[in-house]
């Protein structure tokens, strides 16, 4: 007796909870199944912050209006795109995505999840075939072999399940570049010339000679070991996990990140006081007092992390090839399963992701180095697309280069704590807190917590 | 029929009245708490975005925690809850005692009570991260004893352990103090008047009266601190999480059992951390029929409500 009006209860608190979450919507109740042919009223896209956004409404040409707080978007068909925003901080955006689609099938029209966005960094958890949470483009109508024939291919890889079937798209492109300070090379090298900087540090045992020139004037190449992380694992042969494995392999190449960092390290090339990225240290290298000649940075990051942390005057940084190839980062849009606005969720892919006038002007407008290759090869030899940060200089011409080469490392479900708790237990090794042996038994420790179904970790002999 | 109307009990209406109180414990308390439980014999937990379980695995998470590095976090919860608490016990001690002593006659007394309770009100996690960047080895901090000539080369704090502990004590303690004050406060105003005025006709001196006057009299609420701040330091979680990024650095020194549980819950391992969780239960419910035997000597009913305790102390018990 207890239990069923326990169970009463309970039913009843629930209840109230659903009509609470759809008293928004109320009108469309019966709309519920997904075959419906008729398009929803309601596009909802979920996402970290505010950059697909501002960039949908600069270029997508049906946008009306957004409303101030910038939650609603209205488009000129009367549709309106709910925006769901949470911030990636401590796996909060994953945690409410994973929650909302996992409830995907029960939610009403309207609430459903319409466009879902991801990083690279975890953009293999969604596209997983088995999850199938986002949607072949091929489902859509979007074949990406004509429509998207024009993207970089690593970034139509990245976002393609293991049988190689598309499920998401992307705008954006983050090929890595080196990033130099101009009054460094021209003290130590005597000139700040992109093309003579790039000779010095073409790869890995030519920049260690620079390194050591830089180091005699009192500079350090990079700022941390962090940096040059992304160089080397976007340069993997294998996934950190196999598919269907249990297993994490350390690649050779991870190893080498190690040796070399260590190294390093120890002979002054690094600035010993600067531990990881994005931290008030690492921020404080990139001002005019650092001694910091150089960062390995993807064009947001020159945006997003660099300009705002520069206190001196505009024209200081320059770019130049970096040492070996890579990519780091890229939000990859996804169109959920399930979605009852199919045409729309269609029509904003292509126009965001395939269109080159569209790609050309957020490259434009936001600096971003966008999906097409013959628009960034435009874009290269075009001068309007100098930067006024990096003293008039057209950072294409060396991002476009570096696009056409990367070869993205295989990606597996688990990357994103690979990375973040590799870095954190060796940094303990680079600093001298633990030897060497302690840093690998630390990271076993840390991988199976987080990931309880990892058995095992492989380490290169 | 007359008699029976003229009993009617008014009782009912009490229970009708707590009634929203215990379906909201029910509801938010009692049955996450029997489902922690539950869960604990279960292998449950999400893979990317597939979930796994739930399958019944019998104790096999309370064993494979025995395995982990468990009581290693167990003895870094310890070692930082102890250098937090010993200096904000003997602080909070010596200050109450202070305000509370009437022939000091401190003035603004009441000023100093919202001061010292203010640290308590910032965000724990906004204060961790005050010290983070303040303490950073290009911060503030090294800074100014860089150009005070204190020291040649900026100390890195929070990359060695002595370091990285102290400055999780240290904000403990900041945080924690006031409210303790304030506490053990009312527990010596508490105290009858008479008494301190017999001690002073008897010629006793103030450490004398402190030993013996204040401190057993207000045993039961200083008991009452010691159990609150175990089970608060047992779940020390947000400072030590903010300040080194949740990865307990360096070398796993600074992370305690409630951030071992968190880096459970980032892949929802809903068995491994209700096992967790049992542990922790089980843990702070025998150390605090501990304290409380040996802070009430023989009194025997162990955990049960601090009211019982001080009404026995009102009355004037023992």
């Amino acid at each position: 007796m207890k239990k069923r009006v326990f169970a009463a209860l309970m039913a009843a608190v629930t209840a109230a909870g659903l009509l609470a979450g759809c008293g928004s919507s109320g009108s469309d109740e019966g709309s519920g199944t997904t075959e419906s042919t008729e398009e929803g009223k309601v596009i909802n896209i979920y996402s970290w912050n505010d950059e697909f956004r501002t960039r949908l409404e600069a270029v997508y040409p049906e946008v009306e209006s957004t409303s101030d707080d910038g939650t609603v978007t209205t488009l000129k068909d009367g549709t309106e795109i709910h925006w769901v925003i949470n911030p990636n901080q401590d796996g909060v955006y994953q945690q409410k995505l994973d929650e909302a689609l996992m409830n995907q099938a029960d939610a009403a029209a309207d609430d459903k999840i319409d466009i879902f966005l991801s990083e690279t960094d975890y953009v293999y958890k969604y596209t997983d075939a088995e999850a199938d949470v986002a949607m072949p483009l091929t489902d859509l109508g979007i074949d990406p072999d004509t429509d998207l024939a024009d993207q970089y291919d690593f970034t139509k890889t990245t976002a393609s399940d293991r049988e190689g079937v598309q499920r998401g798209s992307t705008w954006q492109c983050c090929p890595g570049v080196l990033v130099y300070r101009r009054d460094i090379a021209k003290d130590v090298f005597g000139t700040d010339d992109p093309t003579a900087v790039g000779e010095k540090v073409k790869d890995w045992d030519t920049l260690k000679a620079t390194a050591e020139e830089l180091k005699a004037k009192g500079y350090y190449t990079f700022a941390s070991y962090a940096d040059t992380f992304r160089v080397y694992s976007n340069n993997m042969s294998e996934p950190w996990v196999a598919d269907g494995e249990t297993t994490v392999k350390i690649d050779p190449l991870i190893m080498d990140w190690v040796e070399n960092s260590k190294e390093w390290l120890d002979a002054g090339y690094l600035d010993k006081t600067v531990k990881g990225q994005f931290n008030d240290d690492w921020n404080k290298a990139m001002g005019s007092s650092s001694k910091v000649f150089a960062f390995l940075l993807p064009p947001w990051g020159i945006d997003f992390t660099l300009n705002p942390n520069w206190d001196g005057d505009a024209g200081a940084w320059a770019v130049t090839n970096p040492p070996q190839e890579y990519n780091w980062g890229g939000s990859y849009i996804h169109a959920a399963t399930g979605t009852d606005n199919p045409e729309h969720v269609k029509d904003i892919i292509l126009a965001m992701t395939a269109d080159k006038d569209t790609l050309l002007k957020i490259s434009k407008d936001y600096l971003d180095f966008t999906n097409t290759v013959s628009g960034m090869e435009e874009a290269a030899a075009d001068d309007t697309y100098a930067s006024d940060f990096l003293g008039g200089q057209n950072a294409y011409e060396y991002y476009a280069p570096v696009a056409e080469n990367i070869k993205i490392a295989p990606l597996s479900a688990y990357d994103l704590g690979c990375v973040e708790l590799f870095q954190n237990s060796f940094s303990d090794y680079f600093q001298g807190n633990v030897d060497f042996d302690k840093a690998k038994a630390n990271f076993e420790t840390a991988i199976k917590e987080r990931y309880p179904d990892i058995t095992e970790v492989e380490w290169p002999e | 029929m007359k008699k029976k109307r003229k009993s009617v009990s008014y009782a009912k209406w009490g229970y009708i009245f707590i009634l929203p109180f215990f379906i909201c414990f029910l509801i938010f308390s009692l049955i996450p708490l029997i489902d922690t439980v539950r869960y604990s014999f279960f292998e449950y937990y999400r893979s990317g975005i597939k979930e796994i379980g739930p399958d019944f695995i019998g104790m096999q998470n309370y064993i494979s925690l025995l395995g982990s590095d468990m009581l290693k976090y167990a003895g870094n919860t310890l070692i930082l809850w102890v250098i937090g608490f010993i200096p904000q016990i003997v602080v909070a001690l010596l200050l109450a005692n202070w305000f509370t002593d009437i022939r000091l006659k401190i003035r603004g007394k009441q000023f100093f009570k919202v001061v010292i309770y203010l640290p308590n009100l910032i965000m724990a996690s906004a204060f961790a991260m005050l010290f983070f960047a303040m303490f950073s080895t290009n911060g503030p901090i090294n800074s100014i004893m860089i150009s005070l000539g204190w020291i040649s080369k900026p100390i890195d704090f929070l990359g060695s352990v002595i370091g990285t502990r102290s400055l999780i004590g240290l904000m403990n303690f900041l945080m924690w103090f006031g409210n303790t004050t304030i506490m053990l406060m009312a527990a010596i105003m508490g105290i009858s008047p008479d008494i301190f005025e017999a001690c002073e006709l008897d010629g006793c001196t103030g450490i004398q009266r402190f030993f013996y006057i204040t401190l057993p009299q207000i045993r039961p609420i200083l008991a009452y601190t010691l159990i609150t701040s175990i089970i608060g330091g047992l779940q020390m979680f947000d400072v030590p999480q903010i300040l080194t990024n949740g990865q307990g650095n360096p070398d796993r020194t600074s992370m305690t059992l409630i951030m071992f549980l968190n880096s459970h819950l980032e892949s929802r391992n809903y068995g491994m951390a209700g096992a967790l969780s049992v542990y922790l239960f089980i843990v702070s419910g025998i150390l605090c029929f501990f304290v409380y035997r040996i802070t009430n000597g023989s009194s025997d009913d162990g955990t049960k409500a601090e009211k019982k305790k001080l009404r026995k102390t009102r009355k004037g018990g023992r």
